[in-house]
Parts: C-alpha cells; structure tokens; sequence
C-alpha cells in the first residue's frame, strides 16, 4: 500500500465528513451553534426578562416609594410638599409609632425564635432518619399549609382561640381552666380570650410561617453528612455537645435563611394582627392606614423602611457572628 | 493481659442482611491489624462496632477486657479516621485537630499545643489557621489522623484511609503510617479493600466475605497458604485449580492455588498450553493462557520474552508452590 504526501481533494472532503457530523440545520441549528460559540449571548438572552422584572418593576417602584418617605406632608392642606426632609423619620419617634415598632419587631422576634425551635427537630429528623414515603409525607405534612387559603387558616384559628373554642373545652376537659385563666391574666401577653390576646397573635404567626423556617432548615441539615456527627461523638462529645459545636454552627445558614422569612413576613403582615390579637397596630397595618385612609404617602413610606432597616442590622450582626461561615 | 479488641460471635443484621455475621477475633495490643474484603463484605460494620456507631444485633465486644455492651462512641476510647476524614467545614484545622481535647475541657494553651505537636508529627506544622476545604486531599488525610491521636487512643480505626488518594501518595501515607504505628504503638485496625495495602501495611490480616472472616492470618499466610477459594482469589488473584485437575497431580483431590508469578515458561516444562493474551504492566506481562479447559494467569518479568497470542508453550512450576486448600465446598 502506497502513501500520497498530500491527500486528494476529494480524499480530504470525505475526512471531514467523518469528522463533522451533519447539522440540523435551518435557523433553530444555526442558532445553537451561534450560542454554543458565545455562551454570552444566551446569558444575556435568558437574563433580560428578569432583571427588567425585578430591577425596574419591582425594585424601581419600591425605590419611588422609599423616595417618599424623604417628603413630608403639610398638616394643614393634608399634601405632600415635594421637599426633602427628614421630618417623616422624626415622627416615627412619636411615642405612638414607636410602640407599634416595637411591638411588631418583639412579635417577630418571639415569632423566628419559635419557629427555630419548633423547626429545628422537624427538620433534623426528615434530614437524618425519613426516607422514601415519609420524606414524601413530611414534605407533604409541611407545605400543605402553604396550599390553602391563607384567610381560611386565620379564621379558622379565630375559632380555634375563641372563648367558645376547642382550645377552651379542651383545657376544660383536662381540668385546667385554672392553668388557660392564669396565663389569660398575665398582663401585655394575656387578654379576655386567646383570640383577643398578643398570644394568640403569635400562635397563628407561628403557625402560618413555620414552613418557611423547617424547610431551609432541614435543607441546611440534609447538607451535614452523617460522619460529622460520628466524628464528633468519636471524639468524645456527648450529643448535647455535638449539638453545641458542631450541628448547630452548621444548620445555622439555614436558621438564619428560616428567620430571613419568618421575621420579615411578620414584620410585614396586617392581616393576622388585625383578626386575631388585641387591636393594637402592627406596622402593617399602620403602612395599610397611613397610605390608603390618612393619605399619609410619606409616613407610610417611612415606616416601610423599618423593616428593611432591622433586616440590614439583623444579616449584618448574623454575618458578624459568624452565621455564614459555615456556607 | 487481655486483647485489645475482642469479638466474640458478633452479628450485625439490618433486616435481613446480615452485614456481620458471627465473627470471632481477638486483637493484640500494639498490632498492625488490617480488615480486607470486597465491598459489602462486613468489614466496615465490624469497625463500626469496634467504634460503638453500631450495637450488635448478638455477640458482644470487649475493649482491653472491659465489656463495651451498651458503650456509647463517646465513652469509649477508641478515635476513627473516617473515609471521607469528617473535618469539621466550619472550623480550622487547628481547632479541629483540638476538638476532643476542647470536649474533654483541657485548657486553650494546652490543647493548641498538643494540637500543634500532632500537626507537626504528621508534618503539617503550619496549618493550622487554614479551613479543611483549602486542603489537599492526602493533606487532609494527615489532619484526619492527627485529630484522633491527639487523643492518645488505646486504639486507632481506619476506614479505608487512603481510599481517596491518587496512587503515588497512597504508598507514601502507607508507608508514613507503618513507621508512626511502629512509633507510638497504638493498635490500628485498618479496613481496606485493596490486598496490596492490607499485605504490605498489616502485622496480620482477616480476610471478609458475605458478612463472615473467611481467613486470618500474617499477610504470609494469607498469601501463600489460601485456606479457600475466595481467598486464594481475592488476595493476589491467584490460579484456582480443580479438585479433578490436583489429583492428577499430586493424588490428592482438594482445591489448590498456584501464584501467577509461580508458572514459568519454558520449552523444557511439562504441561503444553495456548497463549490466549497478554497484557503489559511495566514490571511485568500477565499472560493468560489455556490449560485443557483451564484458565491460567502467568507473570513474566520485564526482560524475558512474550510469546505471541495463539502460540502453545511449555509451562510448568515447582510442586511445592501448588497448594491444596481446605476448602471443601
């Protein structure tokens, strides 16, 4: 067999055909080859739609909003005076504001920490021990909640509490109607029932947001593999310690990522506050009252930048404490 | 003086496997001890009983003669080097290293330095302030270890150690261990699948199938006298004969193994076969070859020639390198 130096044209056009498969062609083939040659091109195709969503629909109008709050209101035309002024923030200083700030940062405060603690178990045992059909019913038994109706759950909980309530006649049945009573007749948290009271506020709260907060935690969990928890108690430490040094830092992300919803949700929420619980405001509801029937653009404007404010201190003192490190 | 580990009749069942199944093993202190076996053998079950991650379903387990029935891991003083290493992600690798002495409450100043002193005797001396996902893997490995011998345990277990590691830095670790168990004379038991490490690392080794010890015995005995076939097989591959076969032989009917390396080649040898391959592994060709229908591996060192695929050669080998196994089955 002879070798030529230099391969025929025709030998060289059948190589690339063994080479280069045939293309799809058309205009779909023409374009994925295109992407494929600049990857950018797709990013930048997929990424469009969104950040115009979210930079200029919803984040533009919050800035619009938040603008306002630097405005101020003149108390006897009831109009916004289109000058810059920090006069709006003075007033939420007003002892009266300031009570519903702290009222409702206390509220969330309660609230995530709950939800922790509720959440916590919940999640580690769908994380270590369900698998197959129970991690399916745990999923399941968390967001089902989160499918019906978030009225329907309130009112049904206003039931719930109510002094004619199954709360009530249980705690009758058990014989402590003494015990119900007295935490009824504790000041600031009690109240002439648990539907009119801050208890009730928070058991609903509780309620209704603990999905955001097993979820994320268990997911931090899942992330833990079983040989950290081996490794620890290999090393001497009790389980309780194991807890301490090494299970909580790590579901911490996801403690942190949990109370990121429970706490900003109940900063925000003024529908719970105002079918369940005493009938005093919740930030929510003074945004609702400031906007809509006082026509207090500004204040309304002022006061939603509240919880964006405790949000800010509360990320940065998590990173500080070292919340994230171990992401 | 009692063992350093006693298994006495263990079992470990998960439903219907039996992952252990009625191990006997005594464990001298100071010994060089490896588990070898395939995957799901049982081996590292075994280990984790030893460890207290796992009760046994019967049986029971002592350490230096103390009973370990309903011992917890953390009472027991025993440290793991886990496979994957189980280096806290979250901590340095000084405070890891200094993590059971933190649990027992020794005081900062002293657990950092004892900590350092392990960093440096695995010659990791300088990084400590460095997080485990800024490591290496084999530097890693080295972490794994210093954090449990900061413990001064009566017994270290190993859990395929060197699993992860490219093969150049697996014969270092290897040999860097043999030299640091010499050293400080703390029993390891090391649990491998690899039949290289377990003979060249082990004072003695078991060898595991089906949840069962199919053979224990100094890395000699295991590979030279093969009591079964599994063994014969599994550690060093080995040549399996026929009972029929051996009686032709040698008179006697039983199984025998006859080493690769043990078949020479050679026109003055007794047996003729057919050459059906042979594949190159630097130091040495295996050559397969056919036998009646038999199949047989040979070794050939470097240097001596191949024969060529489809050729009959001469084989033969010396009579006491057959060895009748008592294997029965």
């Amino acid at each position: 067999m002879t070798v030529s130096a230099t391969p025929s044209p025709h030998l060289d056009h059948a190589n690339r055909a063994l080479a280069i498969l045939p293309g799809k062609g058309g205009i779909t083939g023409r374009l994925s080859d295109s992407f494929w040659r600049n990857p950018k091109l797709l990013l930048i195709l997929f990424l469009t739609p969104p950040v115009l969503w979210l930079g200029i629909i919803y984040l533009g109008s919050l800035f619009a909003l938040l603008a306002q709050s630097f405005f101020s209101i003149d108390e006897f035309s009831g109009l916004v005076k289109y000058e810059l002024t920090l006069k709006t923030y003075g007033e939420l200083f007003r002892p009266a504001n300031l009570d519903i700030i702290i009222r409702t940062a206390s509220m969330a405060a309660c609230v995530t920490l709950a939800a922790a603690i509720v959440a916590f178990p919940i999640g580690y045992f769908a994380a270590r021990y369900a698998r197959g059909k129970w991690k399916a019913l745990f999923y399941i038994g968390v967001m089902l909640p989160l499918w019906s109706s978030y009225l329907v759950k309130v009112y049904a909980w206003k039931l719930i509490l109510a002094k004619e309530g199954i709360l009530t006649w249980i705690f009758a049945k058990l014989h402590l109607t003494w015990l119900l009573d007295a935490w009824l007749a504790i000041p600031v948290i009690g109240g002439y029932s648990l539907s009119v009271s801050y208890t009730g506020t928070f058991l609903v709260f509780l309620y209704v947001w603990l999905p955001f907060m097993v979820l994320p935690v268990q997911a931090a969990l899942e992330r833990v593999p079983a040989s950290y928890i081996e490794a620890s108690g290999d090393l001497g430490a009790k389980p309780s310690q194991t807890f301490r040094h090494i299970l909580f830092p790590l579901a911490l992300p996801g403690i942190v990522a949990g109370s990121i919803f429970t706490f900003s949700l109940t900063l925000g929420d003024y529908i719970i506050p105002q079918i369940i619980g005493s009938s005093r405001l919740f930030i929510g509801q003074a945004v609702y009252a400031q906007q809509g029937t006082a026509g207090n653009i500004p204040l309304a404007a002022a006061f939603t930048v509240v919880p964006i404010v405790i949000m800010g201190i509360y990320l940065w003192g998590a990173k500080r404490m070292g919340a994230f490190d171990a992401l | 003086m009692p063992p350093a580990v006693l298994l006495s009749k263990v079992s470990r069942h998960f439903g219907a496997v039996r992952a252990v199944d009625g191990v006997d093993l005594t464990i001298k202190e100071g010994e060089f001890f490896a588990m070898l076996g395939p995957s799901g053998s049982g081996k590292t079950t075994c280990l984790r009983l030893i460890a207290g991650f796992e009760q046994p379903t019967h049986g029971h387990i002592e350490i230096f003669g103390t009973p370990m029935d309903g011992v917890p891991p953390y009472r027991r003083n025993v440290n793991t080097v886990f496979q994957d290493y189980a280096l806290f992600p979250h901590m340095n690798i000084i405070d890891n290293v200094a993590y059971g002495l933190m649990i027992r409450g020794i005081g900062k100043t002293d657990r950092l330095r004892a900590a350092n002193n392990a960093l440096e005797m695995v010659a990791l001396p300088d990084y400590g302030t460095r997080r485990p996902s800024q490591l290496s893997g084999g530097q890693r490995q080295r972490v794994a270890l210093a954090r449990a011998l900061v413990n001064k345990p009566k017994v270290l277990l190993l859990d395929e150690p060197l699993g992860a590691l490219d093969l150049k830095l697996r014969e270092q670790m290897q040999e860097e261990l043999k030299v640091l168990q010499r050293k400080l004379g703390i029993t390891f038991i090391f649990v491998t699948h690899d039949q290289g490490e377990a003979l060249s690392m082990a004072d003695r080794v078991a060898v595991f199938s089906d949840g069962k010890i199919m053979q224990i015995g100094t890395p000699q005995d295991i590979y030279q006298r093969p009591q079964t076939r599994f063994v014969a097989d599994f550690v060093g591959s080995s040549n399996v004969l026929p009972p029929e076969f051996v009686k032709s032989l040698t008179g006697t009917a039983g199984w025998a193994s006859l080493r690769p390396e043990a078949i020479s080649l050679g026109t003055g040898e007794t047996h003729i076969a057919t050459v059906t391959g042979s594949s190159y592994l630097g130091g040495c060709t295996r050559v397969g070859l056919a036998l009646g229908g038999l199949r047989l591996n040979a070794l050939i060192p470097a240097g001596q020639p191949v024969p060529e695929n489809g050729s009959a050669v001469g084989i033969g080998w010396k009579p006491e390198e057959l060895h009748v196994m008592e294997d029965t089955q």
